[in-house]
């Protein structure tokens, strides 16, 4: 094929141009619907299975920190959408969270926030922090991080226990000292050659345990938002900016 | 033939036929060697001499990212294995229907697909990992491996080469990713096969080995750093190999052809 001719010769290099690329277009038209069903259909057997498997991770981590035989109900589809500044959302951005309440007999016993810290030494950190009715803290896992292989990455339970060291503990006042890793004057180790990354998971648990502390109420009247089977779970957000 | 011929002289015909399917029978055999001779060939070249992995250097991304341990790796090379088998092929199947202005879209559309289709299936089946392969199972896409087989070799063969080559290219590439996660792991971890069940199943949790006991990880082998030099460490020993072999054959050849002078010469 000659190119750049200019579009105005002749009628007669119009048209032999033109059938090919008819002919091209019409050839890449049914591959790419062909491909997309094929694509369809295998989302469409696997649909299923993957959202299954999503709620059996979701429920293994939520056994994890919540006792799963003090509460008896479905607690992957029990949550509430909230979002907060205390919750890693920032005056731009609103970082929509969970709260998955686990409930015996109908009467809330814990409930398990996501939580995002901003201020990870490489990105954002995402965590779920479950918390006892009485306020004092039930577990808390890191969810998804990006920190430094063998020195930040700790914070998983896999590489060490030292996020269990969160268990059983309340927060006196907004001003507790003691929620800070122990460089600054608190009672969480830090990492040899890494503190960056306990800080920022002391700070966002702590902040965490706050909104909670503050919202408690809010957060368990709220309307269900994961129920499984509704076609749209209304997204009932809370703005609670106090800071 | 003279004896044959001598035989049958009564039925003419018969030799004629004799002669035909003789030479039919020694034609067959004849293409039959020289498909072995094919399928060797893409064997030798897809596992060592075009290795995509250590001599092409192709797929570098995934290849460097993914390998720090033994499982990883070959989830990824099973992966990719899969996708290029399956693309090459596709893309072979089709050959004489895609023009040749249009095929470069129509393959990428092709691999696309493949790898889409796998990423929902190791998403539904392997969960934990579909989550450690993170970003790099959907990136296969990018792997130039897999374009570039489609374009120089599948597009232009039968089916069923095609696919061996898929295979022994994919075999290739796995084979270099599993050898660099067991060198990383071990320096790294000082494990083999940690966290095997995300792939196999809980079964493959005892395949786990500890080799040796390792106080604090070594650092450098699980950063992206320790790929590079540990990549560059076995890109140098199949060097090495290489000029081994080459210096242990001039010797052969310079042999054969001395004898053929002598034949020549009487």
């Amino acid at each position: 094929m000659t190119n750049s001719l200019p579009p105005n010769k002749n009628a007669k290099d119009k048209s032999a141009f033109r059938l090919p690329i008819q002919k091209n277009s019409q050839i890449l038209a049914i591959f790419a619907i062909v491909c997309t069903v094929i694509v369809g259909l295998v989302n469409e057997l696997t649909k299923d299975r993957i959202q299954e498997q999503t709620q059996l991770q979701l429920l293994n981590t939520l056994h994890e920190i919540i006792e799963p035989s003090s509460y008896n109900n479905e607690i992957t589809q029990d949550c509430v959408n909230i979002s907060s500044l205390l919750l890693g959302s920032t005056q731009n951005t609103n970082i929509v969270q969970k709260a998955y309440i686990a409930r015996n007999n109908n009467s809330p016993v814990a409930v398990a926030i996501t939580s995002t810290a901003l201020d990870g030494y490489n990105g954002k950190i995402e965590l779920i922090v479950a918390i006892n009715i009485d306020n004092s803290i039930s577990g808390v896992r890191v969810l998804k991080h990006q920190e430094t292989p063998g020195l930040g990455d700790k914070v998983e339970l896999k590489k060490s226990n030292w996020i269990t060291a969160f268990n059983g503990k309340k927060l006196l006042s907004e001003l507790d000292t003691r929620w800070q890793v122990t460089k600054d004057g608190g009672t969480f180790d830090q990492f040899t050659g890494a503190t960056i990354t306990p800080r920022a998971i002391v700070k966002a648990v702590k902040n965490t345990l706050l909104f909670f502390i503050e919202n408690k109420n809010k957060v368990l009247t709220l309307p269900n938002s994961c129920l499984i089977g509704d076609q749209e779970p209304q997204p009932e957000y809370e703005a609670t900016n106090e800071y | 033939m003279n004896t044959s011929e001598n035989n049958v002289n009564e039925a003419p015909q018969l030799s004629e036929n004799n002669i035909e399917l003789e030479q039919q029978l020694a034609e067959k055999t004849l293409a039959q060697k020289a498909l072995k001779a094919e399928y060797k060939e893409l064997a030798i070249q897809g596992l060592w001499k075009n290795n995509p992995g250590i001599v092409q250097l192709l797929g570098l991304c995934p290849l460097l990212a993914v390998t720090a341990t033994i499982t990883n790796a070959l989830g990824l090379g099973l992966a990719t294995l899969l996708v290029l088998v399956a693309s090459n092929a596709t893309v072979s199947a089709i050959r004489h229907w895609v023009p040749k202005e249009i095929r470069i879209p129509i393959f990428v559309l092709i691999i696309a697909s493949f790898v889409t289709c796998v990423q929902l299936l190791m998403n539904a089946y392997t969960y934990g990992i579909y989550q450690s392969l993170g970003i790099f199972l959907p990136l296969i896409v990018t792997n130039c491996a897999i374009i570039g087989r489609a374009e120089a070799y599948a597009s232009k063969n039968p089916v069923k080469q095609a696919s061996f080559d898929g295979l022994m290219m994919g075999l290739g590439f796995a084979l270099v990713l599993i050898l660099l996660g067991a060198i990383r792991e071990i320096l790294g971890q000082g494990t083999l096969f940690d966290g095997a069940h995300l792939l196999f199943g809980d079964w493959a949790g005892v395949l786990r080995i500890e080799v040796v006991k390792l106080d604090s990880q070594f650092l450098l082998a699980i950063l992206p750093p320790g790929a590079f030099i540990a990549m560059g460490f076995i890109i140098a020993l199949k060097n090495s190999i290489d000029t081994y072999i080459k210096q242990r054959q001039p010797k052969k050849e310079k042999a054969t052809i001395e004898r053929v002078r002598v034949n020549f010469d009487s």
